[in-house]
């Protein structure tokens, strides 16, 4: 293992280039016409941050809430029942569509993959640039609901409340409609660029396995988010129109707008979750040291997640009114989503397993995520059984499991990656003792939170009321002040990151010795990424020590 | 390897794509042909075979299209594979709808006898009779 | 698809082709990325109106009755006449193709005319069926009225059956669509008729041409589907 810096390649031993991406041009109106993938990234990241600020304050505020079962702080109620509706509303749906379907495809994706390609750029810049737009305008639409009536129907928009209530549904709908061609277009792009763009020598299997991530979730990004389109398309013009398709009083069937909308979303809950795996894959063998074990399997578990995730979407309309011979086929099928998530999971394992494991900041998320995820996905399993979904279905077992897979997982992983590849996004290096305190204590708070809102599940507390019994209030109030320890981890974090942008340029071409292509270029990487077309001389994840010349 | 293999290329792509209208003239008469056969079989009373019927011609006229008009047949062959991705992720989304629609139980009421509940409820508008369901 | 295809080095800007995009290798390979991008693109409209036929269908199942009698009020003819227009359309449009493809510069502006006047004569038959359907109120449940023969009854309010209504709400939303996308199209093939007519294109480069006659041929496509499922359903 004493050999491992021999196979850091280009470790500052050019000199930086005077040019990089960020300072080759200057002013608003550059980065506002900007085709280049990493500047778009960044703009994408800056999007997305702000989306879970805005998602995150929300939260607090759901979570304040709960504090006691009379709502009171000092006396005074916080929120009315119609506004704490409006408020998990919108955590629930910024959160979704604003912040975690972008923030890995489209923020790191976009800023990555050309790089791990050896590319110059996306395959069309252009569209790169028109889905970003897509997603600010997307953004402002979500917030004009919000200031014009707000909504209250969750993030799923369920019929009949969704076309009954009042407020601006229509015009939210229409929002998530803008956001999905948005999600679209990152996902016509990547996929091309993955088919055409790599740089020689690159085969489908040389390519590191955050691009077969990537890659897996923008087939689902293609195939799935049109039926979003529609679905949702149909719930405004049944709100304008009273098209009766899914109003029963109308001839119409509610359970079909579940069918329709599930189609979607639960591939989603992949478009989400698979580009977090992807980043695991990335941190695990660069801070084990180690080849990646098993890299084809975990190629091909991505691949097949993206399938499975289209054959279990009913395993969500449980209890809906679906017929017990589709609730049976679904719950069967869910379980075959477990086998390319174990794979992965064992995988990641032995890519470990005697490793030199280092533990700097993103090693330290990529092993939270490890935990949380395996939480996450073990109780998935019971909610996917049948018997048990009956009990748990709404009920805060349910809100625990997808926050330890979407929050534990994809967040954390998100997290985790924007360390790893902050020094290249920046050309800074962010201080290593916070951003590893920032990891712990991001870690507790989120268990403190969540891992209470099993037990309040299990314990029958349904989800998205505002009313609870007096019983729940201990489980309730620590689940409370986890959030605000979770919410000061986050902040540190937030806080480590950005003071180092008041630094001048301070990070290594390739700081923590990794092997795929991104880090052969400089950090900031100059316009076109590379100064000559790289080759890839090694498979990714090679820590063999070079052979030495004799 | 590059450059001859890339003029090599271009020049399979020469055999292959009609430099000549000929093709297309053809594949937009057997189109209006399976236009005119599947309106004249609609006429015709085949039961549940009607549907059927139509849908497979349709079908067949699709896979004209695509092979002709859109080059699928002289393409790469990914374009192709993406193009039947498309449809076999509509056919998922199909059955697994109508596996649901087609086994539920609760669209009419279990016990519903194939009368109109409305007329078998009118003479007999009796305290006791509110709920036909129930019988 | 396992081979990579950037294979020639060259530097930033390519100033034999004024098309050509600095982060490709070879036009070729522009090319071919372009296609795979329309096909996914194609791909998504398959699923977008494919959500429409997967209601469709389903609906179809719960009222086969009222869906046939549905179908007697939409004129079979008029359905028919428009197929053929959308296939001639298809047939000038991938004329127009092989005509870029020749460096024909005269005929692919005429054949991209000729593409749109059909486009122009489909949107006007619809529109005639429309204005027909709206006098008759065939229209959605909510304001769907009985028409002659029309048997089948809700059973339980003893009204007319909601499955008319739920046929011409997939109907408008199908169709209309379906006539948005053309509506789209016409403006594309002007667009492109504009850059022909300019000498914009030539056999070295005529993507703009190509995709859009692959949207336009898909357009076709879905109403190969819509006017059986619509107008000939027995």
């Amino acid at each position: 293992m004493e050999h491992t810096l021999t196979t850091q390649p280009h470790t500052g031993d050019r000199p930086r280039p005077a040019k990089n991406y960020l300072n080759a041009e200057k002013g608003i109106w550059s980065w506002m016409t900007t085709v280049d993938h990493k500047r778009i990234g960044v703009m994408y990241l800056v999007g997305v941050l702000s989306a879970f600020f805005v998602g995150g304050i929300f939260a607090l505020i759901v979570r304040l809430t709960l504090l006691t079962p009379s709502h009171k702080l000092f006396g005074k109620v916080l929120i009315t029942a119609q506004t704490y509706n409006r408020v998990f509303t919108l955590h629930g749906a910024i959160m979704v569509f604003l912040f975690i379907i972008p923030s890995v495809p489209a923020a790191l994706g976009n800023f990555v993959m050309p790089l791990m390609l050896g590319a110059k750029d996306v395959a069309f810049p252009r569209l790169n640039l028109a889905s970003f737009y897509l997603w600010v305008l997307g953004a402002v639409m979500a917030v004009c609901s919000m200031i014009f009536g707000a909504v209250d129907t969750g993030w799923t928009f369920y019929t009949p409340y969704s076309t009954t209530t009042d407020g601006a549904v229509t015009l939210m709908t229409m929002a998530v409609f803008v956001l999905g061609f948005s999600s679209i277009f990152t996902g016509i792009n990547f996929v091309a660029t993955v088919h055409k763009l790599r740089a020689p020598g690159i085969g489908w299997f040389d390519m590191p396995l955050f691009v077969w991530g990537i890659y897996s979730t923008a087939i689902i990004q293609v195939l799935a988010t049109p039926v979003l389109g529609i679905t949702l398309a149909l719930l405004a013009l049944e709100r304008v129109f009273s098209i009766g398709i899914f109003d029963p009083k109308l001839g119409g069937d509610p359970v079909l707008f579940q069918h329709f909308f599930w189609f979607y979303s639960h591939p989603a809950v992949y478009i989400m979750i698979l580009p977090g795996m992807a980043i695991i894959s990335e941190l695990i063998p660069t801070f084990s040291r180690k080849t990646m074990f098993g890299y084809r399997a975990v190629a091909y578990s991505s691949v097949s997640l993206a399938l499975l995730s289209f054959i279990v979407w009913g395993h969500h309309l449980f209890v809906a009114g679906q017929s017990q011979l589709a609730n049976v086929i679904f719950s069967a099928l869910t379980f075959l989503v477990a086998i390319p998530s174990g794979v992965k999971m064992f995988n990641w394992l032995g890519t470990m397993y005697k490793g030199n494991i280092s533990l700097e900041t993103p090693m330290m998320y990529a092993i939270s995520f490890l935990l949380l995820f395996a939480i996450g996905g073990l109780t998935g399993i019971f909610l996917g059984t049948l018997s048990t979904d009956v009990h748990l279905t709404d009920t805060y077992f349910v809100v625990a499991h997808f926050h330890y897979v979407m929050m534990g997982g994809t967040v954390i992983a998100f997290i985790g990656g924007l360390h790893y590849w902050w020094p290249k996004m920046t050309g800074r290096m962010y201080k290593e003792f916070w951003g590893q305190v920032g990891a712990v204590i991001v870690f507790i708070g989120f268990n403190m939170t969540f891992l209470t809102q099993f037990f309040l599940g299990s314990q029958g507390m349904p989800r998205r009321y505002y009313n609870y019994l007096d019983q729940y209030q201990p489980l309730h109030a620590f689940s409370t002040v986890g959030s605000w320890v979770l919410g000061l981890g986050l902040f540190l974090t937030a806080a480590n990151l950005l003071a180092s942008l008041r630094k001048p340029y301070d990070a290594p071409d390739n700081p923590w010795g990794g092997t795929t292509l991104e880090w052969q270029t400089s950090s900031p990487p100059i316009t076109h990424n590379f100064e000559d077309q790289p080759v890839l001389e090694k498979a990714p994840y090679d820590y063999r020590p070079e052979p030495v010349a004799h | 390897m590059s450059t001859d293999q890339i003029i090599q290329h271009e020049e399979t792509d020469a055999d292959h794509e009609p430099h000549s209208s000929g093709v297309y003239v053809k594949t937009l008469i057997a189109l209006l042909i399976l236009t005119a056969i599947t309106v004249g079989a609609s006429y015709i009373d085949f039961g549940a075979g009607n549907v059927v019927i139509a849908l497979f011609i349709a079908t067949i006229k699709a896979t004209i299209v695509a092979l002709f008009f859109m080059h699928l047949r002289y393409d790469k062959p990914v374009n192709a594979v993406i193009a039947c991705a498309g449809f076999l992720f509509l056919g998922i989304f199909l059955m697994f709808c109508f596996i649901d629609f087609g086994s539920r139980d609760g669209l009419r009421p279990v016990n519903w006898n194939g009368k109109m509940p409305v007329e078998t409820a009118a003479p007999a508008p009796a305290p006791g009779a509110a709920a036909p369901a129930n019988k | 698809m396992s081979t990579t295809s950037v294979d020639i080095h060259q530097p930033h800007g390519h100033p034999d082709d004024p098309h050509h995009q600095h982060h490709f290798a070879t036009m070729e390979q522009q090319f071919d990325t372009s296609k795979i991008g329309m096909w996914l693109f194609l791909a998504t409209e398959v699923l977008l109106f494919g959500g429409l036929f997967v209601g469709f269908g389903l609906m179809q199942a719960r009222y086969p009755q009222e869906f046939v009698e549905a179908h007697e009020h939409l004129q079979r003819p008029l359905g028919a006449l428009n197929t053929v227009v959308l296939l001639v359309s298809s047939f000038t449009m991938v004329m127009g193709v092989l005509s870029a493809q020749r460096n024909d510069k005269k005929k692919l502006v005429l054949f991209l005319i000729l593409t749109i006047i059909c486009a122009g004569i489909f949107l006007t038959v619809k529109y005639f069926e429309y204005s027909h359907k709206f006098e008759e109120h065939l229209l959605p449940p909510r304001w769907y009225h009985a028409q002659p023969g029309d048997t089948v009854k809700d059973p339980y309010t003893g009204q007319i059956s909601h499955g008319y209504g739920t046929f011409f709400a997939f109907y408008f939303m199908m169709t209309g669509l379906h006539g948005f996308h053309i509506l789209v199209g016409m403006i594309l093939l002007a667009w492109i008729a504009v850059r022909a007519h300019r000498g914009e294109f030539s056999k070295e480069y005529y993507t703009p041409v190509d995709l859009i006659g692959l949207y336009w041929h898909l357009v076709d496509l879905i109403w190969i589907y819509l006017f059986p499922l619509y107008y000939l359903i027995k």
